[in-house]
């Protein structure tokens, strides 16, 4: 920690685990989540809030890890992808969907882009393509072209909705 | 063989689990005891000398272990500068990157000093507070303005800012022009941006003082190039250097290069005695990782009435930036992809590489081709327009017919060998895309749509890639005492899916399910040879080297259980991990016993015919590229007012030999065309004259979204390659190469009631509004003139 930078305790709820830890005020969510918790599954891309990369979800809201301040997170509950798949480690709907449809190359944004569709379909369960395309604007993937991804969600929301009723 | 096919089926990733889960583990999640971080010092300038650089009070900032500039770097490095990768006699200056700048710097971004502290908040901090005493030298920020007389030199020490010059050609040029009853001309300016893979580069090192050896890590697509480098730079054995490639977040071609930081960190880390790792930044990306950027073209098509083109000739100016670290391989490339899928009389075309001083310039996905299959699309288009004939007309009058196969083109490859297309049929591959794309009945809706007010546009792209480049990747498959089936390669994949091909390839061979295989890439101690993931060249090279070992394991197999039953072995098959007698009562021996039994027992001779060698290598080393090719339509809609293109339909034929897994093709192709809209609408990497970049962000530099992006209809031929025992061809780059063409010429298509031409790509909605205004004075021009007349 580099002198003459304030610090503040932070708590916050991460994937159900309680965390209490000192970080300094400059410290990014997405910074606190790897270097502090050593959550790595967060990956910075642009470190500017365009890729969405480090998407996290912030009590349910899809998040950018890298615009958050650690600081300003204290007390709240937090989800990384991490916290995706149950205990037993089984892939979530959404995420054997993205396994089905070959919706991942590199795997890089693919974190984010998870977290950013969690959310997504949360509020959106109908969700019909254009409105998962619009969703899925402010996440950037080189790899795919991004179709095996729209339809993963598509699948996904679909299996969901049937579980449902 | 044992009958069961994973080759040829759409099999799910072995490399999904982990990366779904946030379990990938990429260079920056890497964790080691006592890591320290490094920031570097960068020059803010595109080209300036310094004499002195101020650490003091760097130094004192919390958290600094120690800054070092280019004379504090080990005795064995200095005045060295990185390997160049491909030397060729053209080159007139072979000047690379020195791993940290001297005393003079070429680009903005170029490195002169790293801060090493405990974070890396603490490094960058202190980097901010080194001064150096940058004295401004005159700079180019662009490659035609370089060459010009009185331009300013890019390097001190240099004449001039000519890298090579070379000629490229065949036939008779003069005579063809001589005949031609039209001679076209046209200047064209294609940009690519760069590569953009999501996760930046990195680099951690270990200097083992025990040992006295290195362990790199580095997000590269070609840990043995960097090894080489390294090699080269220290001046010690290769047993010596291990590099490493983690998880790799994409590479795209701009990760096939050496790096000065993959230099400097193994550097730092031997002086500490300590592991040191560096990881980029985006805005450092943009400034330092290479692009491929401005090339600029004057050519000339002579053609007979009927549109037949008699011949091409022009010259090519080149931008490789500061240094060059790939060599001409890109220019080269381009010259070479020209005539594509066309029977062109004559050729000639004369390049000039200009040094600029920008970051440089090397392969990105499509490697130099996207440029040239734009200009000669484009030209096809000319001829269409001026000629009156049909686009699609143009093109099928000059394709290669499918009999001529193998064709030899008349030119030498990069590979060094004389272009020879091995297989493929291109008049067909065009005629299905226009079928998939209702190309006959597009006038129709164009003449409605116009009806309405609305401007629609069609436009072609057809292309041949040499692929599946040499030298050779190896494989090693062995068979390990749990019975699981390693395989080892010096393939490094980023995102390419290559441990699922691999797997699959082996996994027919030996009888073996997938999930029993482990495939272990990208890892100079586990593979000690290896050349690299680009050029479309892993199916091609570690297909056929791990089919060959493959069939070689399962002979020796076969010939160990012979051995153990004292039977022959066409009475023994391979299923499931085991070997069995053929017939239903017949005994069967596991993989993992006779791994067992080949390991031996300490002391005892080994049992007849027992031999301690289970596993087999290869390395298949291909005679020459193997070409894939294709053909895209793009349908697009432009609103004229503000000039914003909507892609409506994109259809891709796509020939890349047999198809291991179409599934994942189809990801490769889908990709690709995301990538190549990115360079036709999106995609420029914007300098300002002196060569200060202005697009340092994702705000600025426009990258392809998925509201943007449509879903390709992608039709699969297979023509299967001769060169290799698997038939197959690249397919990693096809999906971009030819889609600047069609788009543009869609575009341009579609706005034929302005009557502009586009002969540049990127295209933003800013170019087009000014080129319909431009379009409308020319035309208010010429009234007026007639008026006068």
């Amino acid at each position: 920690m580099s002198e003459g930078q304030h610090t503040h305790t932070v708590t916050l709820t991460v994937n159900g685990d309680v965390h209490t830890a000192e970080v300094e005020d400059r410290f990014s969510l997405a910074d606190f989540l790897r270097k502090k918790l050593g959550l790595t599954g967060t990956h910075l891309g642009c470190e500017h809030g365009v890729c969405g990369a480090c998407t996290v979800l912030v009590e349910g809201e899809a998040v950018r890890g890298c615009l958050m301040l650690a600081v300003q997170a204290d007390g709240q509950e937090v989800t990384t992808i991490e916290g995706l798949a149950d205990i037993g480690g089984n892939l979530n709907t959404l995420q054997q969907a993205f396994m089905d449809n070959h919706s991942l190359q590199c795997g890089f944004c693919t974190p984010g882009i998870l977290t950013t569709l969690t959310a997504f379909l949360q509020d959106t369960p109908d969700a019909d393509e254009i409105s998962i395309r619009k969703a899925l604007s402010g996440n950037i993937c080189r790899c795919t072209g991004y179709d095996t991804i729209v339809r993963a969600a598509l699948s996904a929301a679909a299996t969901l909705r049937a579980g449902q009723s | 063989m044992s009958g069961q096919t994973f080759v040829g089926q759409s099999v799910k990733r072995l490399e999904d689990p982990d990366l779904l889960r946030g379990h990938g583990q990429f260079l920056d999640d890497l964790k080691l005891p006592g890591l320290l971080e490094a920031a570097f010092v960068r020059s803010p300038l595109a080209h300036a000398r310094f004499t002195s650089i101020d650490t003091r009070d760097a130094q004192d900032m919390p958290g600094v272990v120690a800054i070092f500039t280019a004379k504090d770097l080990p005795k064995v490095m200095q005045g060295k500068r990185i390997l160049l990768q491909v030397p060729n006699p053209a080159i007139t200056n072979p000047v690379t990157q020195e791993p940290l700048a001297s005393e003079e710097v070429c680009f903005v971004g170029e490195a002169v000093a790293v801060v090493v502290a405990d974070t890396r908040h603490a490094a960058e901090d202190a980097a901010e507070r080194v001064i150096v005493d940058w004295e401004p030298l005159p700079a180019n920020g662009h490659c035609e303005q370089a060459l010009k007389p009185g331009a300013g030199v890019v390097h001190a020490d240099m004449q001039d800012n000519v890298a090579a010059r070379f000629s490229l050609g065949y036939g008779d040029i003069d005579k063809a022009f001589k005949n031609a009853s039209h001679v076209l001309h046209e200047r064209y300016e294609p940009h690519r941006g760069t590569g953009h893979p999501m996760e930046c580069r990195g680099v951690a090192a270990i200097y083992d003082t025990f040992a006295e050896a290195f362990r790199i890590w580095s997000s590269t697509q070609t840990p043995h190039n960097t090894q080489r480098g390294v090699v080269d730079m220290f001046d010690m054995p290769e047993d010596k250097i291990r590099v490493i490639t983690p998880d790799v977040g994409g590479g795209f071609g701009p990760k096939n290069q050496v790096y000065p930081e993959e230099m400097v960190i193994p550097a730092v880390a031997q002086l500490l005695s300590r592991p040191v790792k560096w990881v980029e930044d985006r805005r450092e990306h943009f400034m330092t990782t290479t692009q491929e950027r401005d090339q600029v073209w004057e050519l000339s098509a002579a053609s007979d009435k009927c549109g037949v083109i008699l011949g091409l000739k022009g010259t090519l100016i080149h931008d490789t930036g500061a240094y060059l670290p790939w060599g001409t391989i890109m220019p080269y490339i381009s010259a070479a992809t020209v005539p594509g899928p066309y029977r062109l009389g004559a050729y000639k075309l004369d390049i000039t590489v200009a040094f600029t001083n920008m970051v440089p310039t090397t392969p990105l996905r499509g490697a130099g081709r996207p440029q040239a299959v734009f200009v000669m699309e484009r030209m096809c288009d000319l001829i269409a327009r001026e000629l009156g004939i049909d686009a699609a007309e143009v093109r099928r009058r000059n394709f290669i017919p499918a009999d001529s196969m193998p064709y030899e083109m008349g030119l030498t490859y990069r590979d060094g060998a004389p272009i020879i297309y091995d297989s493929g049929d291109y008049p067909e591959a065009q005629a299905q895309a226009m079928t998939r794309a209702g190309y006959d009945t597009f006038s129709e809706r164009q003449r409605e749509a116009l009806a309405n007010n609305r401007y629609i546009g069609i436009g072609i792209g057809n292309y041949v890639e040499g692929t599946g480049l040499g030298p050779f990747e190896g494989a090693t498959i062995r068979i390990l005492t749990n019975g699981r089936v390693a395989i080892y390669t010096g393939a490094t994949p980023a995102g390419q899916s290559h441990r699922t091909t691999l797997a699959q390839i082996c996994a027919d061979q030996l009888g073996v399910d997938m999930s029993n295989i482990d495939v272990v890439v990208g890892d100079t101690g586990m593979m000690p040879r290896g050349a690299g993931t680009y050029a479309s060249r892993i199916t091609v090279n570690a297909g056929s080297s791990v089919q060959n070992a493959s069939i070689e394991l399962h002979g020796k197999l076969l010939k160990l259980a012979a051995a153990k039953f004292d039977v022959t072995e066409d009475d023994l098959k391979c299923i499931g991990g085991f070997v069995r007698i053929k017939g239903a009562q017949g005994d069967s021996i596991s993989f993992s016993d006779l791994a067992k039994m080949t390991s031996g027992t300490p002391g005892y001779v080994l049992p007849k015919g027992i031999t301690p060698d289970l596993e087999a290598s290869a390395y298949f080393t291909p005679p020459q590229a193997t070409y894939s090719n294709g053909s895209h339509v793009a349908e697009v809609g432009v609103d004229p007012e503000t000039g914003l293109v909507t892609i409506l339909n994109y259809t891709v034929v796509h020939d890349c030999g047999n198809v291991i897994n179409p599934m994942l093709v189809d990801g490769q192709v889908q990709g690709g065309v995301a990538h190549g809209i990115g360079n036709a609408l999106l995609e420029r990497m914007i300098y300002d004259k002196d060569g200060n970049p202005l697009t340092t962000t994702f705000a600025d530099y426009m990258m392809p979204r998925a509201d943007m992006i449509p879903n390709c209809n992608i039709v699969h031929m297979e023509s299967p390659s001769p060169l290799n025992p698997l038939g197959v061809k690249g397919a990693g780059e096809g999906g971009t190469i030819p889609a600047p063409a069609a788009i543009i010429a869609a575009v341009e298509d579609a706005l034929r009631p302005f009557d502009i031409r586009i002969t540049e790509f990127p295209i933003s909605p800013q170019r087009i509004v000014a080129l319909i205004a431009e379009a409308a004075q020319e035309k208010n021009g010429e009234q007026s003139n007639d008026a006068k007349q």
